[in-house]
């Protein structure tokens, strides 16, 4: 036992270093340490958000008392022009928007500088403006623009009703090239303009592509009368955001790009611009930013309420039954197949597919050549990668389609699809492929070998909106986990639980288990040399 | 004969430790995506604090072990380590006497010195490091400094992977080698309670031992 005394004894004035110590060095940094984790932990900027986007928006002017808009207007233009004496600016200002160009100027890794938009790109939903633009630009802020001959520097082509109406009054015609019904009270809609509302934007964005959510999926009529479960910021339960409030507009400048007319990274609406780059209390969901975009784990699954297509097959289209067009409904209401568009997937609550994306893309021009062992034209192409730093995870609606295009020449063919009158080529009257086809592309100025099929193509649509409450945003586990999580496709990066380098797990695990058999031969000799021994010792 | 070899300190740092270390791996594997247990939020939960816990405990185990003077068990040595490497592969089996005698000044055969050198210098820090790394690569100050040029987390992440692996596998090898000492059992008792049955001075009373069972 003296043994146990003379170690204790040896140490004596070690042990009371040791309590001096603790009190006095390590105590005190175990409290730094834990009080500077733990700093700056409250994140106040939704409070403050909140606050301000509470304030409601006091209008500086009230149009019911302008003078000049006290009597009839007969014709749009001239309630533009006179919308223009006041605000003299303003046209202009409205002549070099996209909105009214449907073209902008940008530059495209391999291709240089580019004037593009809705105005000469395609599509996979109908297709293209070019030939339909008399129906295509009832969605143009303009009056009259159907066909090219269209004035695009006259100010008081300029629709500013179709934005600023608040009365709810205002309507385009249909294949009215822009032009309101006929028979309104402009003047009286006049009288209640004020800033763009959600149904404002609406009008067009939320029925692209032929009805309510057919294009984005993440845009439809429902955001009108949105639940917080739906979409937290346009929700008409508490938050009652505007468009307007995240696509900030200066000088009819708006913030905001649809990559399938957009090709550059600027003037984005971001949600950073309101939340930062660290909006989260926890700086383990904090980093995910660098790589992550907002909206993939905050858009779980998009058309919430009312389903997207996801397919378009237009090589069907043209059939007849007892020499008539028809339709097949499924049974919600979907349109599944009608003669004049051909074949339709729809989907609800659609889980997104996930690309890097850095905010540039490209597009297939109707004058680009489908390379010979192409099956599939990409509409666009959504450029990024894992090394790009500017580069990020994001959720997209991917739409497929199967469209026509030239055999001989392989382009992609724009084809003629509405007209005011039967016999003048169009699809949709007509039914008629070989001139849909002739006409289009006569009025395109591409040549038609007059041999064509029908080719797959991919489109990608950036999904942002029908932000989810927080409680619903994707769990750690969506993602972190060894096979079927959301990002399985992204390559590139290292996803812990999901990512694993194969040749560390297998030296591991050889490792453990060689260890482990050297141990069960170990111990099988011992034991049997022991019970030799104890055998050898009792005789 | 009984020696006191291990301190109070000294036993309640090698628990604290080896909970914590098959706690580490426990929730580190489920991170690895090996298999689904707390769920991974938990899991990093519990494993970042976890950590914190270990790394506060080895700023303490450092600072016993330059007071009390016992880094000086871990000074390596090449003397007996042939003899030593001899003993488990063929002495075991004949009974032959430990070739390394254990005393209060040292508790160390050369072998335990070089590998628990080996985890004190290179593989604790090399984990403590890397998953420092791992936790703060965006981050170190609370985002007031961006980054550490770290754009891909995955040779991190590989580095603490192979070190959990190793380190599995040491304990594995540990767990089944303090089975070798006097009895099966002297070893864990000693770091339980301190005292070690120590083998006899000699080869001959140590005959007489087995004699006598």
């Amino acid at each position: 036992m003296h043994t146990k005394y003379s170690v204790s004894n040896q140490h004596p004035v070690a042990m009371k270093n040791i309590a001096t110590f603790l009190l006095t060095v390590m105590l005190p940094l175990l409290i730094i340490t834990i009080v500077l984790r733990d700093a700056g932990r409250d994140n106040l900027v939704l409070e403050d958000l909140r606050e301000e986007y509470s304030i409601p928006h006091i209008p500086s002017v009230d149009h019911s008392k302008h003078a000049e808009l006290q009597r009839e207007f007969t014709n749009p233009h001239e309630l533009t022009a006179t919308c223009l004496s006041c605000h003299t600016e303003r046209g202009e200002e409205v002549l070099a928007n996209a909105h009214w160009n449907w073209e902008r100027e940008a530059y495209i890794e391999g291709r240089g500088v580019t004037y593009l938009g809705k105005r000469n790109l395609i599509n996979n939903f109908c297709t293209g403006i070019l030939s339909n633009e008399a129906t295509c630009n009832r969605c143009h802020i303009g009056y009259g623009w159907a066909d090219a001959s269209f004035d695009h520097s006259n100010p008081n082509n300029i629709d500013c009703l179709i934005c600023h109406d608040n009365s709810g009054l205002y309507d385009k015609a249909r294949g009215g090239a822009g032009y309101p019904v006929p028979g309104l009270d402009l003047g009286k809609i006049a009288q209640q303009v004020g800033l763009p509302r959600k149904d404002n934007c609406g009008y067009c964005h939320f029925y692209g592509g032929g009805g309510n959510n057919v294009k984005h999926g993440d845009l439809e009529r429902a955001l009108l009368t949105a639940s917080w479960e739906v979409d937290v910021h346009m929700s008409m339960e508490n938050t009652h955001l505007e468009c307007v409030d995240c696509h900030k507009t200066t000088n009819h400048q708006m913030l905001g790009r649809y990559y399938g007319v957009s090709s550059e990274n600027t003037q984005r609406a971001t949600c950073e611009s309101c939340h930062t780059s660290m909006p989260h209390v926890n700086n383990k969901l904090n980093e995910h930013t660098i790589k992550v975009a907002c909206q993939t784990c905050h858009i779980p699954v998009y058309a919430k309420v009312n389903p997207t297509k996801m397919h378009w097959d237009w090589s069907t289209a043209t059939d007849r039954r007892d020499g008539e067009p028809y339709e097949i409904l499924d049974t919600l209401g979907n349109l599944l197949y009608t003669s004049i568009k051909g074949d339709f997937h729809w989907r609800q609550n659609a889980v997104p597919d996930y690309v890097w994306f850095n905010g540039t893309a490209d597009h297939h021009l109707i004058s680009d050549v489908i390379a010979p062992n192409d099956t599939v034209i990409y509409i666009n192409t959504l450029f990024g990668d894992a090394r790009d730093p500017d580069s990020r995870i994001h959720p997209v609606k991917i739409h497929t389609g199967r469209q026509p295009y030239d055999t001989e020449y392989r382009t992609i063919i724009q084809a003629k699809l509405w007209d005011a009158q039967p016999g003048a080529g169009a699809l949709w009257v007509d039914l008629d492929w070989d001139e849909a086809v002739q006409r289009g592309m006569d009025y395109v100025g591409m040549p038609v070998s007059g041999e064509f099929d029908f080719i797959d193509s991919k489109m990608f649509l950036l999904v942002n909106h029908m932000v989810s409450p927080a409680e619903q945003a994707l769990s750690c586990e969506d993602c972190h986990t060894r096979s079927g999580g959301r990002l399985e496709s992204i390559e590139g990066i290292y996803i812990p639980a999901q990512t694993t380098y194969a040749a560390i797990d297998y030296f591991g695990l050889l490792m453990l288990l060689f260890s482990f058999i050297g141990i069960a031969i170990h111990a099988s000799i011992r034991y049997v040399v022991h019970r030799k021994n104890s055998k050898t010792a009792t005789h | 004969m009984k020696v006191y070899l291990y301190s109070r300190y000294e036993r309640f740092w090698h628990w604290t430790q080896a909970f914590l270390i098959f706690f580490l791996a426990l929730t580190g594997f489920e991170i690895h995506g090996s298999y689904s247990f707390f769920g991974f939020e938990n899991a990093v939960f519990l494993h970042n604090n976890a950590a914190w816990v270990l790394i506060v405990l080895i700023i303490f185990t450092i600072f016993w072990h330059f007071t009390t003077g016992e880094w000086r068990q871990y000074l390596p040595t090449t003397k007996n380590l042939k003899a030593q490497i001899e003993y488990y592969i063929t002495g075991i089996f004949r009974n032959a006497p430990h070739p390394t005698r254990k005393s209060t000044i040292s508790k160390l055969n050369p072998m335990q010195r070089l590998v628990y050198l080996g985890l004190k210098i290179l593989f604790i820090p090399v984990m403590v490091l890397s998953g420092l790394v791992y936790m703060f690569y965006r981050y170190p100050l609370h985002g007031r400094i961006e980054s550490l040029g770290i754009d891909n987390l995955a040779p991190v992440a590989y580095i603490h992977t192979l070190g959990a692996y190793i380190l599995l596998a040491f304990v594995l090898v540990h767990v089944y080698l303090i089975t070798t000492g006097h009895t099966l059992t002297s070893n864990l008792n000693a770091m339980i309670t301190g005292w070690e049955e120590l083998e006899s001075e000699t080869e001959t009373e140590r005959q007489d031992d087995v004699k006598k069972s």
